[in-house]
């Protein structure tokens, strides 16, 4: 099954649960092979397939929970308090613990197109596939992501500081 | 432009997205810039660190593996009685077989084909020699390759269209040797690659006449035996034209 372990990590990653992700992946494969005439040749099977585990995801209790919290893709994440100083302070501290718990509290949007571009590093096209969003908005929602993970992981470090 | 407007851009920058036309300007002030370097390099050390603290984070088990293997359900509808969803075991089947042969393989082979060309035209407009031999004439081109290659070709008569040959050099593409021609469209550079057409995504005739690829146009056609793949940041009708050329080129 191409992809079968990255699917697992990314559904857990969403989910947030080892048994909800493994029932995500088994009904990912299922609509896979239902929807199979509707995958056209030429297009990416990758983003695809995380496109039809992201919808299923979605639509599930957690999904839409999830979800349901997102009014705005603008929330109330911490600014990052300066980007002028980035490599001193935060570099050493990029701990994976950190890392994680800074995904693990990003909104699930932001989250997960930090997970396609920098985990599964898929191109904004592919990107742009699995989502079933323009790639101007995989760039500005990849950017806006990102600049909240910097703030999360400077709040973090400057937590550990005081 | 200012700092702020190639800040705003580092993001395209790092997830190597940024259109290939723009490139040595940005890496120019990079250079010169020692606050939005340190801003490049720190946001790509937090993409590789997020890698490595987020990918295989969760492995799937061995007993999740051997259940979706064998179409069992998962353990909590097991709670419910032993279902057995007739489904699953197919689709697994289906996707393995899949997986093993055709469409993804096929699919993987060519984005890495389309890539792999990519990358060979860029390291030639990259390199301080782009071409072995030099010439606007199609009469030295075509025959600097006689024996260098185990086919031949035909290069069609440029003089009254919008392009220029510029050389010619040898290249190896899915190991087997071929001819790169480069050809100049106004500003832009073409690279035309001449292949014998045997691998195996080529049979099947389904490489795509189109495609885009870091921000390359890239367009294939065929005559006879021959692959002509062409790879160019120049408008794609361009890039067409320059293919029917060739293309008229082979017929006899
Ligand atoms: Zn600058």
């Amino acid at each position: 099954m191409p992809y079968f372990a990255q699917l697992y990590n990314f559904a857990c990653w969403l989910i947030g649960d080892r048994v909800a992700a493994e029932d995500l992946v088994q009904e990912t494969m299922l609509k896979a092979l239902r929807g199979f005439s509707s995958y056209q040749q030429g297009t990416n099977f990758r983003a695809w397939i995380y496109r039809i585990l992201r919808n299923t995801f979605l639509t599930s209790q957690t999904g839409l929970k999830a979800t349901a919290s997102l009014d705005s893709e603008d929330d109330a994440l911490p600014e990052p308090a300066t980007l002028e100083t980035p490599e001193s302070i935060l570099l050493v501290r990029h701990e994976q613990s950190a890392i994680r718990s800074a995904l693990e509290s990003l909104p699930i949007d932001f989250r997960e197109v930090i997970l396609l571009s920098d985990v599964e590093e898929m191109s904004y096209q592919e990107i742009s596939q699995a989502l079933g969003v323009p790639m101007g908005t995989v760039m500005s929602r990849l950017s806006r992501a990102r600049k909240a993970m910097r703030g999360l992981l400077t709040a973090a470090s400057e937590g550990v500081k005081r | 432009m200012t700092c702020d407007t190639w800040r705003e851009r580092l993001d395209a920058y790092i997830d190597d997205s940024f259109p290939p036309e723009e490139l040595n300007q940005l890496e120019e002030h990079l250079r010169v810039c020692p606050s939005c370097a340190a801003e490049a390099l720190h946001r790509l050390k937090l993409k590789h660190a997020t890698k490595a603290a987020a990918a295989a984070r969760f492995a799937p088990s061995s007993e999740f593996r051997s259940r979706i293997a064998q179409g069992m359900p998962s353990r909590r509808k097991r709670l419910f009685g032993d279902l057995w969803i007739p489904g699953l075991a197919v689709a697994a089947a289906i996707l393995i077989a899949l997986a093993g042969s055709s469409v993804w393989e096929w699919h993987a082979q060519r984005q890495q084909a389309l890539a792999e060309l990519v990358d060979l035209h860029v390291t030639t407009l990259a390199s301080v020699n782009p071409v072995d031999v030099i010439s606007t004439d199609r009469h030295t081109v075509k025959p600097w390759f006689q024996g260098k290659l185990p086919f031949s070709f035909n290069l069609p008569e440029l003089e009254n269209s919008p392009f220029r040959l510029l050389g010619g050099k040898l290249v190896y593409f899915n190991h087997a040797p071929g001819a790169q021609l480069l050809c100049a469209s106004g500003k832009h550079q073409i690279s035309v690659f001449i292949l014998q057409g045997d691998w195996k995504f080529a049979l099947s005739g389904t490489f795509p006449a189109s495609a885009r690829e870091k921000g390359f146009n890239i367009e294939s056609t065929r005559s006879a035996d021959l692959r002509i793949l062409l790879v160019s940041d120049a408008n794609p009708g361009d890039i067409h034209e320059l293919a029917e050329l060739l293309k008229a080129a082979q017929q006899p």
